[in-house]
């Protein structure tokens, strides 16, 4: 493999007594998409800040395009595109204007970025909203308008902190597409997320993230294979019984954990498992037999859910 | 290897001066200045400019029909001529504190608009300079529309007059970079509230509507700290011919205040966006 | 989270006609209690505003001015007891005004406490009239602050002098109803404050007679005292703490102006508060 675009060793970032960033280690190499899987809190976003060079790290190394972000802000901001967990379009202008003054404010020459306006519009699917005050979008129109704006620059790297959290389904879809099309030309995507579906549908490689440190690391198939079994058998017993069933259960599954509103159990075979706790003279209230996912790996790993 | 234009014009600039705090990238926040400033209200535009005037025909014409006159040194002038270089002075400082706090406490804390330019290749001087240099557009042309009401008025007595116009462009400069400097420690707006509170006295007392000798000593020595008094005393002396070493000295005050301001603000951006 | 108990119900616990008799009163009470967290900026403001403009323009300009007109005075009497009623009665309509503009922005905008309280068994008119209430509250301590204040300057002068404190709250309160069932209205704040501000409350203050008489600006431009609920209470004050001659006729068209104001702003502050919260 190439050299990493982005390399970390032993990165910590406090704010005071609070450590939000532990000494983590990672390598992102271009054009792949890397994700950062945590609940609120496991220091994501303090990280993606040291990475878009508007943090200062506490201790540690990090070197992005080969160089160190204290001492190269403007030169590694330069190729990055940054799209911070809260939208900050300029309200004062419309979707085009901010587009605009967006680029002009890396430096860009006028005509280039009169240009490049309406690729991004179209890009965006905001070409009809060109002349719109941007709060008079929606949430999702706002969310394309933040990435469409930080590609302005062409950038090599493209940091998104949460990009789809507050959207509706149909939004998510839209952006996930968009960011599947810019890694097919080569953007390298650095994504933060606590949905674990969008870790499954966009990351290539990620780490999971609690607490300021890294758990675990790898693709999102082979963490489930490391961490978790193929399939996981969900019952609800009613909220005072879980735990009382849940310990006659433990043996007859690979892992059991009881959730305070269901009880999840871990196997390669759910069907086959349901049908043994029937024959055994239990009787969920519910059950729902699905594949194991990132959010198992993440119970696995820290005993906690993902979105509490 | 294809490098992107971006990063181009990043590189051209390393091993300038202060490279990491400045991109030199004052004329494109201008320009977003002037952009905002197309789709605004126009009444607002007008309100900064009719404030002086109005305390001009009430407190020059009204006021001065009680007092027709006042005695400035030896000299005895019309009471209005008095009172309207103040009232330039002043609102070259109402309307740079107004840009730089309100304006500025707002882009900081609702809109986030400078973590979006800060994401960029330019650096926090950039933005201080910038928001800055939008102020000191306005105050110049709310100066320049302002000296067009009065001299027709016979208001201006000395030709001196012309400099009261880049006068007060360097008091809203002061003004300016200091009430960034301190907005940008406001957490709250009710904070941000004690600025306006600090303003009123500072109007009453700093020799705006009379001469500030009718003060006690010890009162004399407090006013003759405010700004706003050297600020009066600046354009007033323009205005009314009376050049001296004094005008200097205030004109010092308000660039020590600019190099002030611009280091704690840039410092304070820093720490806001940077740490 | 823990469980929380259903036992009586709100058909037992709440008290709807007690409610309805009285939700104005909960309503004051609520901003009243937000106030206090303010009160000591408010009240350091309100004894601070007139000390120094009694001394800045009342008795530096106006020391220059009584030298200037004589011992005739003006309207008779020294410049600082000419000014003060006149600021008096500017303090008590812009406290009751910030009081009523303020919250109803907040309410309705801001922080939309106005629909969660409509989702309680109170009306959009007894939100109203609470806010306005505690509007009065505000007025009430501004003005006695400010009454004690210019009678520390010796700015008193007539044996029936303290009717000017009601008077001066209820100038206030007049204006302030109406700015309360504007601000009801509103959709774009920036430019009301700015358009309210600049353009209204500033040429009110300037030319309502507040720092030179009316009658000493050219006739075509005293019809701005005339409109000016400012001038009307500065007239009424002046009657009151110095003895300013006016006719017995005027004390009725004074009262009937601002009293008319006040009628005119509850009313419509209801209906706005009411229709609006539907909406």
């Amino acid at each position: 493999m190439s050299n990493p675009l982005i390399s970390a060793r032993g990165l910590t970032k406090k704010f005071g007594d609070f450590t939000a960033v532990n000494g983590i280690d990672f390598d992102v190499f271009k054009g792949e998409s890397f994700g950062f899987l945590g609940p609120n809190g496991a220091g994501k976003s303090t990280a993606m800040r040291i990475i878009g060079a508007t943090a200062q790290r506490t201790s540690g190394t990090i070197s992005i395009l080969g160089k160190d972000p204290e001492l190269h802000g403007p030169q590694i901001r330069a190729h990055l595109g940054v799209v911070p967990q809260q939208d900050n379009l300029d309200m004062h202008l419309t979707v085009s204007e901010n587009l605009y003054i967006y680029g002009r404010y890396f430096g860009l020459p006028r005509k280039f970025v009169k240009g490049k306006v309406d690729e991004l519009l179209a890009f965006a699917q905001l070409e009809e909203k060109r002349d719109t005050k941007v709060e008079a979008l929606s949430g999702g129109m706002k969310r394309r308008l933040t990435i469409a704006r930080a590609l302005v620059s062409e950038p090599e790297i493209l940091i998104l902190d949460e990009p789809t959290t507050g959207l509706d389904p149909q939004a998510r879809h839209i952006l996930w597409d968009r960011l599947f099309r810019l890694k097919e030309q080569g953007v390298t995507l650095l994504i933060t997320t606590h949905f674990m579906d969008e870790a499954e549908q966009l990351c290539d490689r990620l780490i999971v993230m609690d607490k300021g440190s890294i758990m675990a690391e790898g693709s999102p198939a082979s963490l489930i294979k490391d961490y978790s079994t193929k399939e996981v058998l969900e019952l609800r017993f009613g909220s005072d019984r879980n735990q009382a069933v849940a310990d006659s259960l433990r043996a007859m599954c690979d892992r059991i954990e009881e959730l305070p509103d269901r009880v999840l159990m871990y196997t390669e075979n759910g069907e086959a498992l349901l049908e043994k706790i029937y024959a055994a003279d239990f009787h969920p209230k519910t059950s729902l037999v699905r594949r194991s996912s990132l959010e198992d790996v993440f119970l696995r790993l820290t005993g906690r859910t993902l979105i509490e | 290897m294809f490098i992107p234009m971006a990063v181009a014009i990043a590189e051209a600039r390393v091993g300038k001066r202060g490279e990491r705090i400045y991109s030199s990238r004052v004329p494109q926040l201008l320009e977003r200045g002037f952009i905002a400033f197309k789709s605004s209200t126009y009444m607002m535009v007008l309100s900064g400019f009719i404030e002086p005037v109005l305390y001009l025909l009430s407190f020059g014409y009204g006021i001065g029909t009680l007092l027709p006159t006042i005695e400035v040194g030896n000299e005895t002038i019309k009471y209005a001529a008095f009172i309207a270089p103040a009232l330039l002075a002043t609102s070259a400082m109402n309307g740079a504190i107004y840009d730089s706090t309100m304006n500025v406490f707002f882009k900081l804390n609702h809109d986030r608009i400078y973590q979006g330019m800060l994401s960029t290749s330019m650096g926090p001087l950039d933005v201080a300079l910038g928001e800055i240099g939008w102020a000191l557009i306005r105050g110049f042309a709310y100066a320049c529309t302002f000296m067009a009401v009065i001299a027709p008025l016979g208001l201006v007595v000395s030709a001196w007059g012309l400099l009261a116009i880049p006068a007060a462009v360097l008091i809203a400069f002061g003004f300016a970079s200091c009430g960034m400097a301190i907005t940008s420690y406001m957490k709250s707006f009710q904070q941000l509230e004690i600025v306006n509170i600090i303003l009123l006295p500072m109007f009453l007392f700093s020799g705006s509507f009379y001469p500030v000798s009718v003060f006690p000593v010890w009162l004399q020595n407090i006013v003759n700290l405010l700004p706003l008094t050297h600020a009066v005393n600046l354009i007033r002396g323009l205005c009314l011919g009376h050049i001296n070493l004094a005008l200097a000295g205030h004109a010092m005050y308000f660039i020590v205040m600019i190099i002030g301001g611009l280091f704690f603000t840039t410092k304070r951006l820093n720490a806001l966006f940077m740490k | 989270m823990s469980l929380i108990g259903i036992r009586q119900g709100s058909l037992q616990l709440v008290d709807v006609a007690r409610v309805q008799s009285r939700g104005a009163l909960y309503v004051a009470q609520s901003r009243i209690r937000q106030m206090m967290k303010w009160i000591w900026i408010i009240l350091g403001f309100a004894i601070a505003n007139p000390v120094m403009y009694l001394i800045s323009v009342g008795i530096g300009l106006g020391g220059l001015i009584d030298k200037s007109v004589g011992p005739a005075g003006i309207d008779g009497v020294k410049y600082l007891t000419f000014l003060a009623p006149a600021l008096l009665a500017q303090a008590a309509i812009q406290g009751t005004m910030d009081e009523t503009v303020f919250p109803t922005l907040e309410g309705f905008k801001w922080s939309k406490t106005f629909y969660s309280m409509n989702s309680t068994p109170l009306t959009g008119r007894q939100i109203s009239n609470g806010i306005f209430l505690a509007a009065i509250f505000r007025a009430t301590y501004t003005v006695l602050l400010y009454f004690g204040v210019m009678w520390g300057f010796g700015a008193i002068k007539a044996p029936h002098a303290w009717l000017a404190i009601p008077t001066a709250i209820f100038s206030g309160a007049c204006f302030g109803a109406l700015m309360q069932a504007m601000a009801g209205k509103l959709e774009d704040e920036n430019i009301f404050f700015t358009v309210l501000g600049r353009f209204v409350m500033m040429p009110l203050f300037m030319f309502s007679g507040t720092f030179f008489p009316l009658t000493s600006m050219p006739f075509y431009l005293q019809w701005i005292g005339w409109i000016s609920p400012l001038w009307h209470a500065t007239e009424l004050g002046r009657h009151l703490t110095y003895g300013h001659v006016i006719s017995p006729t005027m004390v009725w068209v004074h009262f009937i102006f601002l009293g008319s104001m006040l009628a005119t702003g509850l009313f419509f502050s209801g209906r706005i508060f009411a229709k609006r919260l539907a909406k």
